[in-house]
């Protein structure tokens, strides 16, 4: 089937609202090519459980694409026109299972060279899109914290060795309830009840915060990871494997097969299901989780402020043992998983960098009960070090 | 690193930056002269290159970036390959991979010499013929003068290809260390104490093809290796990792049989998938420590030293932490120019030592390269023979 040949009808085992949308911009999808329509159906059939900004970011391609000529949306759309596609992509169920297409068409453009100018049509598509329609003005500037270290007594490693050329490293924090402190930095800037806006992240269990805070934690997934951890096992322990059904698997579960249906946020839900079905490690690693987890956050729900807290993962084991983690108390690898963390920092950094107003972005991060820590913040330096004493109240006070 | 702004920059020019980089690195850390500035690229010795010459290729089936190896942070990481290794050795700093960059299928692209398209998860053989069969049809060399280790089960059918002319029966031998412990342990107790080692595929850790190709089984590794099971099975309990394993694997095949041509690819690296940065730099150390152990057995040994070329390179690299499709280190997805540019060390008789070369080569440049080194036309491959090699 060909996006031409698109009717309401096709979008009828669509989530009520995405079904709604498809038939609006049905007219607009019938004139855009196949190497193009599936992409933005799978963000469009997942509308019902996208958090606010990644529906104002859907509406803004519909808007931008509308915006054009037919000469114009035909030279804009033509990058994706000129791939060369297969019958087979052809008879794909795009419309109902648009990531598996995905799937597939990456692995077409690979195999046929093409890649490369499926990423520069993307890149350039993303690009005139943003720039169609500025994003409106912050609130407030973004703040980013991650802590990092939990456990470690004694580290000869360099922390913060990639971040130190943005900002501030400090020697000499003084830290008393820490953890505790940071969080409640993060609670006076939720003061609005705006979803989504702000987030609190933890590799282990998440400690009380107010119920506006989107709240993810790597224990209290425990039951889910454990659900599909046994999903995996089972996988792994058959006579013959399919890669390409297994991952189909992951992606078709659904939140209540998992135990993440009853009573929780649908949207929370299906953000902490696509954690463990579409991230690589974060079912096993608490470290991985957390930085994958802030990734994701802050790509799909671009928040004001982020708290990340790393701890602990397990020790590396062979993948039958780390599936079965959830089943015996696991042996903990402090000072990999701070190295790990001191990474993942880096990338929360890197993120925060990649949202509308980067450049007003304040961040830092903080070796958990330790004297060490860095900020980034425009009115601090860059490449310097502070071997003075400070509260690290304070010093989070100056840039959130 | 820094590295222009992929939005205003060409991929060329970011490829360009790279290796300028590496190079300045080099020259830094280990006063490393250019050789396209000073001497051009004929061999040094080449009139003095010995007779019965033999071969090893290292590859890396999980690339390292720069920023964990030869920028100034990673050079901790890679000491041997540093200090040891490229004070002996001709870098290329400026390798490019243009194909699919999954490992199987990256690993048999160069292997063949040309760029295949097959499903890299799929158990199946390349579409070009091998350098093991250009090498053994050509020169009528004997099964037991080609081998390779290989990494997982993945690559059963690396050894020989589908091609028509050539095919089952002229390819190379296959080890699979981690079948053949599997094999050698007699019960799943045994199997928990070497679980550490058994580890399959780190991208797709559920992933276990059917087996099929030209692999040695057990039944054979004592008559091969002279190696009974249950010496193997002893021996791999006090190593610490699969590549470990095969690097004692590729140890066992040079002192018994002194294969002329001998690969092996490690995969140590790949833990990077699991997104544990600690462990992926531990896997750099390793890969580190064990080509420095493969020079070293080379140098030892009657039948390789002094008329062996090792050659060392990873498959490809691994995604920048500035393409925002990608998450950094932990894959090679986003098909970004830094994880297609990646390095190659090359070392022994007739190639110039303490050398840079920042001159763009192919990954599919290593088999008409083997190809001038041994004498063998590598017909269907579609890279040239690099210069400073041959």
């Amino acid at each position: 089937m060909l996006p031409e040949q698109l009717t309401p009808a096709n979008f009828d085992a669509y989530p009520p609202e995405a079904k709604a949308l498809a038939a609006a911009q049905i007219d607009l999808l019938r004139r855009l090519p196949l190497a193009f329509v599936p992409l933005l159906l799978r963000e469009l059939i997942a509308y019902d459980w996208k958090f606010p900004a990644e529906r104002a970011d859907l509406d803004r391609q519909f808007t931008y694409l509308n915006g054009l000529s037919p000469e114009q949306l035909v030279a804009a759309a033509a990058p994706f026109a000129n791939l060369k596609l297969t019958v087979a992509l052809e008879k794909n169920d795009w419309i109902n299972s648009p990531a598996i297409f995905s799937e597939q068409l990456s692995a077409h453009l690979w195999a046929t060279h093409q890649i490369d100018a499926f990423r520069t049509a993307a890149i350039d598509y993303v690009a005139k899109a943003n720039a169609a329609k500025p994003d409106p003005p912050l609130p407030m500037h973004r703040l980013a914290i991650a802590v990092i270290g939990q456990g470690v007594a004694k580290n000869d490693y360099r922390l913060f060795r990639k971040l130190r050329p943005q900002g501030t490293y400090y020697t000499q924090v003084k830290h008393a309830n820490g953890v505790k402190t940071l969080l409640d930095a993060v609670a006076a800037r939720a003061r609005t009840e705006w979803p989504y806006n702000h987030w609190y992240i933890d590799g282990g269990a998440a400690a009380p915060v107010a119920s506006h805070i989107a709240t993810v934690s790597y224990t209290s997934l425990a039951a889910p990871r454990a659900t599909l951890q046994a999903r995996m096992t089972k996988t792994y322990e058959a006579s013959v494997f399919d890669p390409e059904a297994f991952r189909t698997m992951l992606a078709q579960t659904k939140p209540e097969e998992v135990g993440l249906g009853a009573g929780g946020d649908p949207v929370l839900n299906r953000f902490q299901l696509s954690l463990l079905t579409e991230g690589s490690g974060t079912q096993v690693f608490a470290t991985t989780f957390v930085q994958w987890a802030a990734r994701e956050a802050l790509r799909r729900a671009q928040p004001l402020t982020l708290f990340a807290h790393f701890t602990p993962r397990q020790r590396d084991k062979p993948m039958n043992e780390l599936l079965a983690e959830t089943q015996k108390r696991p042996e903990l690898d402090p000072l990999g998983s701070l190295i790990d963390a001191d990474m993942g920092a880096y990338y929360t950094w890197l993120n925060l960098q990649r949202l509308p107003e980067a450049e007003k972005a304040a961040f830092l991060v903080w070796f958990e009960d330790h004297q060490e820590a860095l900020a980034i913040a425009p009115s601090l330096g860059r490449g310097k070090q502070s071997d003075q004493s400070i509260e690290l109240a304070d010093l989070v006070g100056q840039i959130a | 690193m820094h590295l222009p702004d992929p939005k205003n920059s060409t991929p060329h020019e970011i490829a360009q930056a790279i290796s300028l980089s590496r190079r300045r690195f080099l020259q830094t850390a280990t006063g490393a002269v250019a050789a396209t500035t000073i001497f051009g690229s004929s061999p040094l010795r080449a009139n003095a290159l010995p007779r019965n010459r033999k071969v090893v290729v290292v590859t890396f089936g999980g690339g390292a970036r720069d920023d964990e190896t030869f920028m100034p942070d990673g050079q901790e990481n890679i000491p041997h390959l540093l200090y040891d290794l490229l004070p002996q050795a001709t870098f290329f700093t400026n390798v490019v991979n243009q194909g699919i960059l999954g490992h199987y299928v990256a690993t048999a692209s160069i292997v063949t010499g040309a760029y295949e398209t097959f499903n890299n998860f799929a158990a199946v053989s390349p579409n070009n013929p091998t350098v093991f069969e250009y090498f053994r049809k050509d020169l009528k060399r004997p099964a037991t003068d080609a081998w390779v280790v290989a990494p997982s089960n993945g690559f059963a059918r690396i050894g020989e290809s589908a091609h028509k002319l050539y095919g089952p029966g002229l390819g190379a031998g296959v080890i699979l260390p981690k079948r053949l412990l599997t094999a050698a342990l007699s019960s799943a107790a045994d199997a928990t104490r070497y679980e550490h080692l058994l580890r399959d595929n780190y991208e797709t850790p559920l992933y276990a093809p059917t087996l099929a190709g030209n692999q040695i089984e057990l039944n054979q590794l004592a008559e091969v290796l002279k190696l009974s099971a249950d010496d193997f099975a002893a021996h791999a309990r006090s190593l610490a990792s699969p590549d470990e394993l095969s690097v004692y694997i590729a140890k066992q095949l040079m002192r018994h049989l002194s294969p002329s041509l001998l690969w092996v690819t490690l995969h140590d690296i790949d833990i990077a998938h699991s997104g544990t940065f600690s462990l992926y730099i531990d896997g750099i150390k390793r890969s580190d420590r064990l080509c420095a152990e493969l020079w070293q057995t080379i140098q030892k040994d009657p039948e390789y030293a002094g008329k062996t070329t090792l050659l060392i390179l990873p498959d490809f690299g691994r995604d920048s932490d500035i393409d925002s499709g990608g998450n950094g280190f932990q894959h090679h997805r986003t098909g970004d120019t830094l994880s297609r540019t990646t390095w190659m060390i090359a070392m022994g008789p007739g190639i110039r030592e303490n050398t840079v070369v920042d001159r763009p080569i192919q990954s599919t440049d290593l088999v008409p390269t083997l190809g001038s080194l041994f004498g063998f036309e590598a017909r269907y491959s579609t890279g040239k023979p690099v210069p400073e090699v041959v």
